[in-house]
């Protein structure tokens, strides 16, 4: 390990009281200059002088969603307005956005924990790195770019769409990373194969990072094959910087939360409960090194558990385990909790199923029904509809043991579901209730 | 070996879907000898014989349809009452399941021609051979 990466491998011990220090230091700022916090700290009688170890940190009251939108745009603002050099707003949500806001030190900050990251999965500055993220009011495009640089690596802003363009840039400058979000990859796959082209040998890439959007071990692999790379999963939030909050090592297997940035607790999202490591739940998130607008006990609507052993990798930040879903993301149908991102394991994992599909709720007599279309890839049809009986059986035997319900299996021709070249809309609701 | 090729695409069961493939073997100038559409609930398969299968092939799969190449026994009948029969026994004698099947003819109270899918393609093959019965090629059924 090099002198920079120490960080990485702090004892327990000393990360926890770091992240005390942190807290503290935190809390005494907002209390002082948030109006939000200082409203919710007077309200609940708490005082920051008073806590005494990270224990206290359970007597603080979630802040919600709901929290950063009415109080839109100032109200958590932690500093002078002078000090502010950047507004992100977050994506995905209707309505009023969230504001973000960033000093240069937290800008620094977290281009220092995506460098730190890609570092970890071993881009060096040799690497061409494009970046297939949009960029603008979204974090994950410009955060990622500065992180990029301040490894350094040569970076090609090539933002979002545009996917001929793409491609061309991959060949020419002989692109070996790339960040982008998984339907994305898939659907670049698709227009690659058109061109006939086939990613494996027609570009240089070796590492792709993937996000913005929830997808399955099963999608990873997918991607890792058709482009021969090896892909990781990041998990990162606006709120909280943005991309970068945690990210997989070499070895694949959760994503470290970056603790000296971040305190992390899951909860029980109906009660409340703080549950303990290996427990699945809602995580929770406490920035503690953050100027411009530092939030405490955010409640990020992810669900996801603890890994409560070390990694192999010798890393002491613990890891969280790949996102089963946004608390939002999950549809109930007929009683039984659905989450689109167990469609996904089963389709991705048949080799016949191509990369695209879709899950439509409708409401039939006011009962409900869960149908599935699922795209026939091109080159693994046989010709014979007993074949596609067969797989349309299996599928729905497949869906119903994990799902616990018999969704309907609708086959449609390659290439006739919509794409999209940003996050993926996968379920459509038609229900009127 | 005599053997044809038969071309199947994967179609959902909706308007437009045989004109969609038709237009593309016109484009190509591609002839088509016979066609059958074996129809699910929702999607179905469209079989071809063509006089070029493999350009057929390569053209229907560019535009992105889903289309398999697939072998089939072209097995040559009398066009006259009992010739089908006579096949139909052989087929009986040797055990073999078939698959799909359809029958033009090709000179009228002459000869007619069945095409036989079978997933036991190599034993039917043998057994029609060794009974005298012909299999026609794919020239023999585009020269007609």
């Amino acid at each position: 390990m090099s002198s920079n990466n120490k960080i990485e491998y702090i004892a327990r011990e000393e990360l926890e009281s770091l992240q005390f220090r942190r807290l503290k230091d935190t809390l005494e700022r907002v209390y002082k200059s948030s109006p939000f916090y200082r409203k919710m700290f007077k309200e609940n009688g708490l005082n920051p002088s008073k806590f005494k170890s990270l224990k206290d940190l359970s007597l603080i009251p979630f802040t919600t969603r709901q929290d950063l939108r009415d109080n839109f745009p100032y109200g958590l603002l932690s500093v002078p307005l002078e000090k502010v050099i950047r507004l992100h707003t977050s994506t995905g949500t209707t309505g009023k956005p969230k504001a973000v806001l960033f000093t240069q030190k937290d800008i620094d900050q977290a281009s220092e924990l995506i460098a730190r990251s890609m570092r970890m999965t071993g881009a060096k500055r040799d690497d061409v790195f494009q970046n297939m993220m949009s960029y603008g009011l979204f974090t994950g495009g410009l955060i990622f770019h500065y992180g990029a640089e301040k490894l350094g690596l040569l970076v090609i802003p090539a933002g979002a769409g545009n996917t001929e363009r793409q491609i061309q840039l991959m060949r020419d400058f002989k692109t070996t990373v790339i960040h982008i979000t998984p339907s994305y990859a898939l659907y670049l796959a698709d227009v690659m194969e058109d061109m006939g082209l086939d990613p494996k040998h027609d570009l240089s890439l070796r590492i792709a990072y993937l996000g913005a959007e929830p997808y399955s071990e099963e999608t990873r692999v997918k991607i890792q094959d058709i482009f021969g790379v090896d892909a990781y999963n990041s998990y990162g939030l606006s709120e909280m910087n943005g991309p970068g909050v945690a990210f997989e090592c070499r070895e694949k297997e959760g994503m470290h939360l970056w603790e000296d940035n971040f305190i992390m607790e899951i909860i029980d999202p109906s009660t409340g409960k703080v549950l303990e490591d290996g427990e699945e739940g809602e995580l929770v998130l406490t920035s503690i090194n953050r100027e411009a607008m530092p939030i405490l006990r955010y409640r990020t609507g992810d669900l996801t558990y603890i890994y409560p052993e070390r990694c192999r990798c010798g890393r002491t930040h613990r890891r969280i385990a790949r996102l089963k879903g946004r608390v939002d993301d999950m549809f109930i149908v007929r009683g039984v909790n659905v989450f689109p991102s167990e469609i996904e394991r089963v389709l991705m994992s048949l080799p016949e199923v191509g990369r695209n599909y879709q899950i439509v709720l409708e409401r039939e007599k006011n009962l409900d029904k869960l149908r599935v279309r699922v795209e026939v890839k091109g080159d693994l049809f046989n010709g014979s509809l007993e074949h596609l009986r067969k797989l349309e059986d299996r599928i729905r035997t497949r869906l119903r043991s994990e799902l616990m319900l018999t969704p309907q299996v609708e086959l449609v021709e390659a290439g006739s579901l919509p794409r999209t070249t940003g996050k993926a809309k996968r379920v459509i609701d038609k229900r009127k209730i | 070996m005599e053997r044809v090729q038969q071309i199947s695409v994967f179609a959902e069961n909706k308007p437009g879907k045989i004109e969609k493939i038709t237009a593309i073997l016109t484009e190509e100038r591609i002839n088509i000898r016979a066609i059958t559409i074996a129809s699910g609930n929702r999607y179905g398969v469209i079989k071809l014989l063509v006089n070029e299968p493999m350009r057929a092939f390569e053209a229907l799969k560019k535009k992105g349809l889903s289309v398999a190449l697939n072998p089939v026994l072209a097995v040559e009948m009398e066009d006259s009452p009992g010739g089908l029969h006579k096949v139909a026994c052989l087929i009986k004698e040797h055990k073999i399941n078939v698959e799909d099947a359809c029958g033009f003819v090709i000179e009228s109270g002459k000869r007619a021609v069945l095409l036989m899918e079978t997933k036991q393609i190599e034993k039917a093959e043998k057994a029609l051979l060794s009974e005298g019965i012909r299999l026609l090629s794919e020239k023999d059924l585009y020269e007609l």
